[in-house]
């Protein structure tokens, strides 16, 4: 019989965010060489974009930081970002990857000095704060960005401000001469931990994101709520500034909806009820109302759940909200519908309402640039379920909220669970020699 | 913490089963989750007996009689919002219709629920002659209370007012609802590439 043997050793994994660093690590400290690619300038994803994490309530910057120590004292992982997957060839053990490396315009002599973005007055909308800010167009992505140097955005290039702020580098580390790149590289094994992005609410019409200011996405409560987004951490209203007070939360948007995402996101119950904790410790005399299909606090988080439900600050609203209206005189949201618990009907006028927008597998955007093979198994949600051919041809891997919605703690058992797989291929593949 | 000595009242699903079985589109009724979005979608939600959530879950607690002589499936207009917003993709407004069929069938409708008598007029118009005779249907629904309230019907209602022929009465801004056509024929015109 013969088995093709693993001309490569080497495992990729596709995406730098919790669960592809996370699978990454865990690969190289067993000695293997991985390369970590990522098509953003910095890698920490969605995970580094939140405030805190439930049910301990902790920030997401202490285990990015313990992980990126992790990752500088290991030279067997190759972390490359801008950089995304053009297409696969090959079989296990021996796949062909296109890479396409965008540029940064910034070498490896910048220090993150800052002297750049002093320079520049052009301004982009800031990705990291879902756009709710903006920021200079020659910018470091986030506060622990990884790796620690500046990004020149494409639009200021050919203009006087991309001169600015070259003149201004004093260690000369700005090259505006940079072109796109694209580079094929060998591996074994792949690990695809692409990620999620929060549903478009755009599509949920009844509740009139697209409408209503006062009418937001739970991601970007998240970075109101941080005192280095764009309110300073004050949870303050979109249209007018001023502070959140009645704070309605809408579970299911764009979750286990046959018109939307058929699938149960399973995180967003357990984000809502941290984020009452937001409105409570941000002190004065804010509510918190959450309306719900049934409350999913998943695992062993039930005492969670239980301590929100203790909370007075708290109320629970047995319902999906059938539509949003508008106070016109004061920006208010009105919800109106039918709670499930007596049948009575409702038009609770609130001052901000978070939709829990559903996790998406960020996959879809991958298969509609023909990055993803035929021989990648998605689910109904578009979530990678695995390899075609079964154990014996298996040689990719979803690990994270690639391969299902998860937590962040779930997506690093996931990420941990892929990188073991994916060790086995190159091990299994090698070893089919002597067979 | 006390414990509960006392036996539950035995759950019976015969309702259900009932409905699943000959009402019209009845299998989905056990597909529903009890969200409330039909109910908060309806356009004549506070007018009715039970909404489509309520309905769903009283057949499911066996409610058949207060289910089948409600007057709430009667009062569905047809409008097919629950249906694009039911995150379960049910067919609320089909079901509804199946079970006002399933109670005409009985004989439970209450007595003078005005879509019930409508609905009837209609059928029996059509079977006997095969087709629609607009006349006498129309007729028959105007003095369906008698004389004396038909033709009080007819003149203050200015529907069938013979004197409307000399110019007829418009509905309330007039101009608005022509506002809403022009409107709708710009989105139009854009649409298939026929703007001046």
């Amino acid at each position: 019989m013969t088995v093709p043997t693993a001309t490569s050793r080497m495992i990729l994994v596709v995406g730098g965010g919790i669960s592809g660093i996370t699978a990454a690590l865990e690969a190289a400290e067993c000695g293997q060489q991985v390369m970590l690619v990522e098509k953003t300038p910095t890698l920490g994803g969605r995970t580094s974009q939140l405030y805190r994490y439930f049910p301990k309530m902790c920030h997401p910057s202490c285990g990015l930081e313990i992980n990126l120590k992790r990752l500088r004292g290991n030279p067997n992982v190759r972390v490359m970002t801008q950089t995304e997957v053009v297409a696969v060839e090959g079989k296990r053990g021996d796949y062909r990857v296109s890479l396409k490396l965008t540029p940064r315009y910034v070498t490896q002599n910048c220090t993150a000095c800052g002297k750049c973005a002093e320079a520049v007055s052009a301004e982009i909308p800031d990705a990291f704060n879902y756009g709710l800010s903006r920021l200079k167009a020659a910018y470091l992505p986030h506060a622990m960005a990884y790796p620690q140097r500046y990004v020149i955005d494409p639009s200021i290039i050919a203009t006087a401000e991309g001169q600015k702020a070259k003149a201004a580098c004093p260690v000369n580390a700005i090259d505006l001469e940079m072109v796109e790149e694209q580079v094929e590289v060998n591996v074994g094994a792949i690990v695809w931990a692409t990620g999620w992005r929060p549903y478009d609410a755009n599509k949920i019409q009844p509740y009139g994101y697209d409408r209503f200011p006062n009418v937001i996405t739970s991601l970007e409560f998240e970075r109101l709520a941080d005192p280095r987004g764009p309110t300073g951490g004050k949870l303050l209203r979109p249209s007018d500034g001023q502070p959140a007070k009645n704070i309605a939360f809408i579970q299911c948007a764009g979750s286990r909806d046959e018109n939307h995402l058929r699938h149960c996101s399973r995180v967003c119950c357990m984000a809502s009820l941290k984020q009452t904790q937001y409105v409570r410790e941000a002190g004065g005399d804010g509510k918190s109302t959450i309306y719900y299909i049934d409350i999913r606090a998943i695992d062993r988080f039930e005492d969670f759940y239980q301590m929100v439900q203790a909370d007075t600050t708290v109320s629970f609203v047995k319902s999906k909200v059938a539509r949003i209206a508008l106070n016109e005189a004061n920006n208010n949201p009105i919800l109106h519908g039918v709670d499930t618990e007596g049948y009575h009907r409702y038009a609770n006028e609130h001052d901000l309402v978070v939709l829990a927008v559903g996790m998406e597998p960020e996959i879809t955007g991958l298969l509609a640039n023909g990055g993803l093979r035929a021989d990648i198994v998605l689910d109904s949600s578009n979530f990678i379920e695995g390899c075609a051919g079964g154990a014996l041809e298996a040689g990719m891997f979803g690990a994270g909220a690639a391969a299902s919605p998860l937590d962040v703690n779930r997506s690093v058992q996931s990420a941990t669970a892929a990188s073991l797989k994916a060790i086995q291929v190159l091990h299994k593949v090698a070893s089919s020699e002597v067979v | 913490m006390a414990t509960n000595l006392q036996t539950p009242a035995p759950y019976h699903n015969n309702f259900l089963r009932e409905v699943e079985e000959r009402v019209e589109e009845g299998e989905w009724v056990k597909m529903c989750m009890q969200c409330g979005v039909c109910a908060g979608s309806c356009p004549f939600g506070p007018h009715w007996e039970h909404s489509p959530q309520k309905i769903f879950m009283m057949i499911r607690a066996g409610k058949r009689e207060e289910v089948l002589t409600s007057d709430a499936m009667w009062m569905c207009t047809s409008c097919y919002n629950c249906v694009v917003r039911c995150p379960r993709q049910l067919p609320i407004t089909h079901i509804m219709h199946g079970l006002a069929s399933y109670a005409h069938r009985l004989g439970l409708v209450p007595k003078g629920q005005p879509t019930h008598e409508f609905a009837t007029m209609f059928w029996n118009n059509l079977a006997k002659k095969g087709r629609v005779n607009e006349l006498k249907l129309t007729l028959a629904l105007y003095f369906k209370d008698g004389l004396v309230a038909g033709i009080k019907t007819v003149v203050l209602a200015k529907r069938l007012n013979p004197m409307e022929i000399f110019g007829g009465h418009a509905i309330k801004d007039l101009k608005g609802f022509q506002a809403i056509i022009a409107k709708a024929r710009e989105i139009e015109d854009k649409k298939q590439g026929l703007t001046g």
